[in-house]
């Protein structure tokens, strides 16, 4: 009973970036605990890519569930394929990745096999036979070291927290089918609508462009736009709760307690003055970069660099200088 | 249509969080508890989805000790029509939890059963789903809004850069985020009213925590940072930080 088993998501069939976060993470596991880390994929037939890939991240075997029906995510479905998997083998821990379908599906799986379930874990070891897990209360004010009177443990972590590593293992691939009947499903998807270009929930992305009441109007938000397209790949918007409240921007994109707590390399603040409620959220991320006209803004507490002045002004030629290093390679 | 909205007292968000001297709590000391902020938004949907209907009753519920008749009252005072506190611990087993509420919520009628999407205190975001899944009910989570036609919920519901229509059949448990409606403020007449709304109080099935928590303690201070300079000429500099020194870019 050392074995660790994670979930790992697939969009379109490609693995989510957080999958090699996780998989580290099990590898670690059960190397203390002397066993192996094992992962279970769901999809389509033949959809999904990249499976073996994760043997470089130490997992020894990787099980992926194929059916017509898996291709998308249904709650009730991925919720009975997981649990009856786990139910197989005897494993010390099963992992998920908290994004938004890991906090749907987690506690579904959780309370179909009678655990409790840790959510947006920041740390996690294995010590003798036992998993210590600590997690964010309070929107990051403060942090819990929990004990977990259950096996298996069931967690889901918190993205960009901890760093993929390499650590060889077979990463074996094996495909099964497994018996569901989809007409039992209650819920039904009418529809999805893309509203913006890249589906990157801003809890999952590695930089964060983040704007507050300084924008002074929600027009400005391209230069907002402008910025994050500069920085490349993996960097999505974010926002302080003024704006959200303000109907500037979308709830989704809010960042502290009552929003999403975040975890990105890099969160640039602008125009952000920096409320407990805010700062809460976002000051676990690496580096923290401020751009406020108020020099006692308390967001300057907490960044790592900060420039006082206007963003209008700041911003343009932010935007410009990170172009031209882009450009330079 | 009935509807019950489960809630919790919380603190508010501008609390200043201080660990008490056990080391596994916080200092609650001065302060000040609200209803949990995802709560009054799935509280101003069931009480929406009542006036629509134009009958039925909004039930507001909670586990917790005789401090949570406070939350009640004010749930009350916005317009739930009785109430009743289930007294226990609320602690982080978020299943626990979800088993005295379904211990309740399993004998009721009600079609729907709504929570905020997450506790702003422990956010576990865990409870909704797990009630479901104890229940065999639907479950939808973080839905902005809703309609509810021929005994089917139809929830709109917030995903990675878009909106996801969800159909669910009734009875179903949906978790609530921030949507479209605001939650309505308790008038002077509803705070009056409030007080001779019905309040039952009953002890909670007990269910042992499985999930405890040990120590906690505060964040970890960030070294100081420091003002690279003022204004657009201070940008060059930011950038050769963020390339060089913090390796961000």
């Amino acid at each position: 009973m050392a074995d660790v088993l994670v979930f790992a998501e697939q969009r379109d069939g490609k693995l989510s970036g957080t999958t090699r976060e996780v998989v580290s993470v099990a590898a670690r596991l059960a190397v203390s605990l002397g066993g192996s880390a094992h992962v279970l994929v769901l999809g389509a037939p033949g959809s999904v890519n990249g499976a073996a890939d994760l043997g470089r991240y130490g997992a020894a075997a990787v099980a992926v569930a194929e059916h017509d029906a898996l291709g998308e995510y249904n709650p009730e479905g991925y919720a009975g394929v997981v649990a009856d998997h786990v139910r197989k083998s005897e494993y010390a821990a099963v992992l998920f990745a908290a994004t938004s379908l890991g906090k749907d599906l987690a506690p579904r799986v959780a309370a179909t096999l009678d655990v409790p379930l840790a959510t947006d874990v920041t740390g996690i070891e294995a010590d003798g036979g036992s998993i210590t897990i600590v997690r964010p209360v309070y929107a990051g004010k403060a942090f819990a070291t929990l004990e977990v009177d259950a096996t298996p443990v069931v967690a889901s972590l918190r993205p960009n927290v901890f760093p993929p590593t390499e650590r060889a293992a077979e990463g074996a691939v094996s495909t099964f089918t497994p018996e569901i009947d989809p007409s039992s499903w209650k819920l039904r998807v009418i529809e999805r609508r893309q509203e913006s270009g890249e589906a990157l929930d801003v809890s999952e992305a590695t930089v964060i462009v983040s704007g507050g009441r300084g924008m002074k109007d929600p027009s400005n938000w391209k230069l907002l736009e402008g910025l994050r397209d500069a920085l490349g790949s993996g960097v999505a918007l974010g926002a302080s709760r003024a704006v959200v409240d303000a109907g500037w921007r979308p709830h989704g994109e809010q960042v502290g307690q009552t929003g999403k707590t975040v975890a990105p390399k890099l969160y640039v603040a602008v125009g952000i003055s920096g409320a407990v409620q805010h700062l809460a959220g976002m000051r676990t991320a690496k580096t923290i970069v401020a751009i406020n006209r108020d020099a006692d803004a308390p967001i300057f507490n907490v960044a790592d660099y900060g420039i006082v002045g206007d963003l209008f002004e700041v911003l343009p030629r932010l935007t410009e200088e990170i172009a031209a290093l882009k450009a330079d390679g | 249509m009935n509807v019950i909205v489960c809630v919790k007292r919380v603190p508010d968000t501008e609390t200043r969080i201080r660990v008490d001297a056990s080391g596994s709590g916080i200092d609650t000391a001065g302060v000040k508890y609200i209803v949990g902020p995802y709560d009054e938004y799935a509280l101003e949907l069931a009480l929406l989805t009542k006036e629509a209907k134009g009958e039925g009753e909004v039930t507001v519920l909670t586990l917790g000790d005789a401090a949570a008749q406070e939350t009640l009252r004010k749930a009350l005072a916005m317009g739930a029509d009785k109430a009743l506190l289930l007294t226990g611990e609320s602690g982080m087993d978020g299943l626990a939890t979800a088993k005295a509420l379904a211990a309740e919520l399993g004998a009721s009628e009600a079609p729907l059963v709504l929570f905020g999407v997450k506790s702003i205190d422990d956010d576990q975001q865990q409870v909704a789903p797990m009630v479901a899944t104890l229940l065999g009910r639907a479950c939808v989570t973080g839905v902005a809004s809703f309609g509810v036609a021929d005994g089917k919920v139809v929830c709109h519901r917030e995903v990675e850069g878009g909106v996801e229509v969800v159909e669910a059949p009734l009875p179903a448990v949906l978790s609530i985020t921030k949507g479209p409606h605001e939650p309505r403020l308790a008038s002077l007449k509803g705070i009056m009213a409030a007080k001779k709304k019905p309040l039952e109080e009953k002890p909670a099935t007990a269910v042992p925590s499985r999930l405890r928590v040990r120590s906690l303690s505060e964040p970890p201070g960030r070294p100081p940072g420091r003002i690279v300079g003022e204004g657009p000429d201070a940008v060059p500099e930011l950038v050769r930080l963020l390339r060089e020194e913090a390796k961000a870019i």
